[in-house]
């Protein structure tokens, strides 16, 4: 049994030798906070690896979801803004809001005149109208209370409710996003669906960095609570390393639900589909439902994993949100370590956050070296962006690494197992 | 001598093997006709000669040349064609540019090869700009024979050529067959139609579970009783 | 009338200057998604790319333009073209091709090609720093104001010298393209393989130059592309993404695999996001002011800062309503 299990205990074995390296070197508070992201990391991961390794969906807007998470856990948390909500600011926004409601309610509405039998594209038109009107009408009364909430309040505030509520919240608005984007996307192509996860993550962080009544925008907002005590009570090492074990029990719990789902017939019949989609429809499944189910889970995870980022990093930053680090580096975590496989993503995740983190001085280190060789050898003047180059360096490494991954070891390092059902 | 002779091969799909040693041959100027039962390994024969899959034991020669698992453009390079059951034309373009497809290795002047096409199938001649999607299943099957034609091949293989066609183009097909193998062309086609394959048939191959069940002329296997018994519904 | 001079400038003007940056993108990725079957997200870093090599010719031929009396970058443009060419056909040798040859999924080619995209990020990054630069070196841009012969209008059109360029090349581009595809047996060897990849090879159409033909067409028209919209406007590294999905729209719009359909995608989504982002107030004025109405500053349908939402919402309605784009392309 143990004997089955040799690769994965010599690359965790590795793992922690790493780790132990890293806090020798860089000290337990250093090593502590790296802990707590790559488990953050970690929970992302294991939303990716449902949607790609059980289910064969590509994801490329990962940002969108780690974001809005990340948002929800500010509005819900952040203290509550006394001056928005004793002006008659918060029933403006209120009044707007609810013209958009009644709006809402209008489109859905026509949506259903199918049964008093309007033909398609009469009820397409009526639909296309009161979007229209209602689009219209939304923002020409929510611009002025929008200009007034930030020229005199600064933004509305959070809501001052404990950090547990926001993270549920933002899994639950995250998978949202994903239901209605794969509801469009999953019966068609399926480089469409990236080519829509792309966009709306795109458009979800134009949305926070702009609305600044909501996000404070660039500005930014700080600092979010914690759930757990902070280093202002516990110092730095034991506060980072009391969220840490936070982090650690959601990682298991999630884990242990994964497994189940993943051994249970749901997980087996998304594998048949993802393996062979032909004979799962010849055998009457519902395949783009099962997908839907899938790619919202995967998205919740991804909301409560950015959630849980988000509170701990302190700071809601919308502009902080790059498709490299927020989507890319946790595909390279996931078909490195294993798409498919749990063991393999949970490894790949703290595996490559590690190195992440550590090719940063590395890297600077290196162009260093370069420009001092450089100087001494050929009288060569480095470009004064010198450091910063040195960073997008790393981008190439992401890249090339995608790349080598997905031609070589094109199934990671923990590759999926192939069960053998008993049916 | 043999332009085409397949020795005993053997191949299949992912590890289970479809032909368990098939043996045939034909000369230059001969029609051979493949037939039997579904699943007998008709069509896969076919695409074993032409490189389409995996050759796992035996050889095949094409005029004393092995040519065992080479690929598609080098057998169209040595004079091979082949036209598939279905989806061979290219529908979107028109009845001249698919058969200029079919000579797009030869570096020389086609035009009277197009000329011979238009020549034995003189309805593609009025359709010449026409998108092939838009002709019917006859005339669909004659594009792709004469996209065959235009390298001015050695050896046609025809992979049912007659599947879903009215008795009219059906027997038309058949007239076409026999006039381009008059040329000196080597046809091997499979055929559900067997009785009348087997008419214009110089050689006739009965394929079972993927192995050669009676290997004869054309005409000793018509009048054969235990042929015409189990394959030509009596 | 000055107020119809600024909405042409603002809308026609600079929709036609978008919408043929996007259409020849579109080309480019409707022919790699109709030849090679998967979206090739590395397209817009592949266009910056052309650009920095046309950036770093006119570095280091600066004189030729003004002896020219053409923009250096310009008259740089067909080697710069040759060069990303073979970029382009190099990086599916490296990258793409092997994968092809194991079988995979179109979506594992569509993930390696995000993988490419980091790398000529970071690579054009690394080579020429992080900040935007300018493609005129030795040489100023033009600008042209043209005045309209009428009393009222006393506001200039105004275009450059980079858009004329752009507008003649984008032209060239359509018709010998055409042409190409029609004519020559290359070309429509490309539609055949795009047609019915299987029976190509049947046919003894040579694949692999089928597909470096593809490579170098996609190849020099992300170097024009890239090289006249820096022209335009400034030559800056991060353009991916905010170029990536407009022109995504562009081509499942036009109905994917149809070059025509590509074409009439880039400009639907140009003169859409121009007219989104145009301050209707402006032309509305004159009226309201007979009319005494009261009318907001800023009357844009969408705020400047919300443009990528445009061809989002456009990609979602196709989608919804007519996957098959508007031309109806064949792959869904």
């Amino acid at each position: 049994m143990l004997a089955d299990y040799k690769r994965e205990i010599i690359l965790f074995s590795g793992l922690f030798a790493l780790i132990l390296l890293v806090m020798s070197f860089m000290g337990m508070a250093y090593s502590t906070r790296m802990l707590v992201e790559a488990s953050c990391y970690a929970i992302i991961a294991l939303g990716l690896t449902i949607q790609w390794g059980y289910a064969g969906l590509f994801n490329a807007g990962i940002m969108g979801f780690l974001a809005i998470g990340a948002f929800l856990t500010m509005l819900f948390s952040y203290p509550v803004n006394e001056d928005f909500w004793g002006s008659g600011l918060a029933s403006d926004l209120g009044s707007v809001f609810l013209k958009l409601l009644i709006g809402i309610v209008l489109i859905v509405g026509s949506m259903q005149l199918g049964r008093f039998g309007v033909r398609q594209n009469v009820r397409r038109l009526i639909t296309l109208i009161l979007i229209a009107i209602t689009y219209i009408v939304f923002m020409n009364s929510l611009d002025p209370v929008a200009g007034a909430i930030e020229s005199e309040v600064g933004f509305i505030g959070g809501f001052g409710l404990p950090v547990w509520i926001g993270w549920v919240f933002g899994g639950l608005v995250a998978g949202g996003i994903a239901y209605f984007i794969g509801h469009i996307c999953l019966g068609l192509r399926s480089d469409y669906l990236a080519v829509a996860t792309l966009g709306i993550a795109e458009i979800i962080k134009a949305f926070l960095k702009n609305a600044d009544w909501l996000t404070r925008g660039t500005l930014t907002v700080s600092p979010l609570p914690w759930p757990t005590p902070g280093p202002a009570e516990l110092g730095f090492v034991m506060a980072r390393a009391l969220y840490l074990s936070l982090t650690a029990l959601m990682i298991v719990v999630i884990f242990f639900l994964l497994t189940r789902a993943y051994n249970a017939p749901w997980g087996r019949m998304l594998r048949a589909i993802r393996d062979n989609e032909t004979s799962a429809l010849a055998m009457g499944k519902n395949v783009n439902k099962r997908r839907l189910e899938v790619f919202v889970f995967g998205a919740i995870l991804m909301g409560i994993g950015g959630a849980v980022l988000g509170s701990f990093n302190g700071i809601f930053d919308p502009s902080g949100y790059i498709p490299l680090n927020h989507t890319f580096l946790i595909w390279v975590m996931v078909i490195l370590g294993g798409a498919g496989n749990n063991l393999g993503t949970l490894f790949g995740a703290v595996f490559v956050y590690i190195l992440w983190t550590m090719s940063e001085p590395v890297a600077l280190w290196v162009f260093d070296v370069i420009r001092n060789l450089g100087d001494a050898w050929f009288g060569w003047e480095a470009p004064g962006d010198l450091d910063s180059r040195a960073l997008q360096a790393r981008v190439f490494v992401i890249g090339l690494t995608i790349t080598l991954v997905l031609r070589y070891a094109p199934k990671g390092v923990i590759p999926e197992r192939v069960a053998h059902h008993h049916e | 001598m043999a332009i085409l002779e397949t020795k005993n091969i053997h191949a299949g799909y992912g590890g289970m093997n479809i032909l368990n040693g098939i043996n045939m041959s034909i000369d230059s100027g001969e029609i051979g006709v493949i037939v039997g039962a579904n699943g007998a390994g008709k069509s896969t024969s076919l695409k074993a000669i032409f490189g389409l899959l995996h050759i796992s034991e035996g050889s095949i020669e094409l005029n004393g040349e092995d040519i065992t698992n080479a690929d598609p453009n080098t057998l169209v390079k040595h004079g091979m064609a082949f036209v598939p059951q279905e989806k061979n034309v290219f529908v979107s373009l028109t009845v001249e540019e698919n058969l200029e497809m079919g000579a797009f290795l030869r570096k020389d002047s086609y035009k009277g090869t197009l000329e011979a096409v238009y020549h034995y199938f003189p309805d593609l001649k009025d359709k010449r700009y026409q998108p092939a999607g838009e002709l019917s299943g006859g005339q669909r099957q004659m594009v792709a024979m004469g996209r065959a034609l235009m390298i001015e091949p050695k050896v046609l293989l025809l992979d049912e050529p007659t599947a879903g066609l009215s008795p009219l183009y059906m027997n038309e097909i058949f007239d076409r067959v026999v006039a381009v193998n008059r040329e000196g062309v080597g046809i091997l086609m499979v055929e559900q139609n067997a009785k009348q394959a087997l008419n214009i048939a110089h050689k006739g191959f009965v394929l079972a579970a993927g192995r050669n069940r009676f290997t004869d002329t054309g005409e000793n296997l018509l009048n054969d009783p235990e042929v015409a018994k189990s394959f030509l519904g009596g | 009338m000055n107020e119809f001079i600024f909405l042409f400038n603002s809308v026609v003007i600079s929709g036609a200057v978008i919408g043929a940056i996007y259409a020849m993108g579109a080309i480019g990725v409707t022919l790699i998604f109709s030849i090679l079957r998967f979206a090739h997200f590395a397209h817009a870093d592949l266009m910056t790319t052309g650009a920095f090599v046309t950036f770093f010719l006119t570095v280091m031929f600066p004189g030729v333009g003004p002896a020219v009396g053409l923009p250096t970058a310009f008259v740089m443009l067909p080697i710069a073209m040759v060069l990303t060419s073979l970029i382009a056909v190099g990086i599916d040798k490296a990258f793409y091709k092997p994968l092809r040859e194991h079988n995979v999924k179109p979506i594992v080619l569509v993930m390696a090609s995000l993988g490419v995209t980091f790398m000529l990020q970071g690579l054009v990054r690394l080579f020429a720093g992080t900040g935007s630069r300018n493609l005129f070196v030795d040489d100023r841009k033009e600008i042209f104001r043209i005045d309209l012969p009428w009393e009222l209008a006393s506001r200039k059109i105004v275009i450059t010298e980079p858009q004329l360029l752009l507008f003649l090349f984008t032209i060239i581009a359509v018709v010998s393209l055409h042409y190409f595809l029609t004519r020559s047996r290359l070309g429509k060897a490309m539609r055949a393989m795009s047609d019915n990849a299987d029976l190509a090879r049947v046919s003894g159409i040579n694949v692999n130059v089928v597909v470096i033909v593809t490579w170098v067409i996609a190849g020099s028209l992300c170097a024009a592309a890239g090289t006249l919209l820096s022209l335009d406007v400034a030559l800056k590294p991060d353009l991916s993404f905010n170029l990536l999905l407009p022109i995504f729209a562009a081509a499942i719009v036009g109905g994917v695999g149809h070059v025509y359909g590509a074409v009439l995608g880039g400009f639907v989504v140009g003169f859409a996001e121009s007219l989104a982002v145009f301050n209707w107030a402006v032309v509305l004025r004159p009226l309201a002011r007979a009319m005494e109405w009261d009318l907001p500053r800023s009357m844009a349908l969408v705020p400047t800062e919300y443009k990528i939402t445009v061809p989002f919402f456009i990609l979602i309605a196709i989608l919804v309503l007519r996957p098959t784009g508007i031309l109806k392309g064949k792959v869904i």
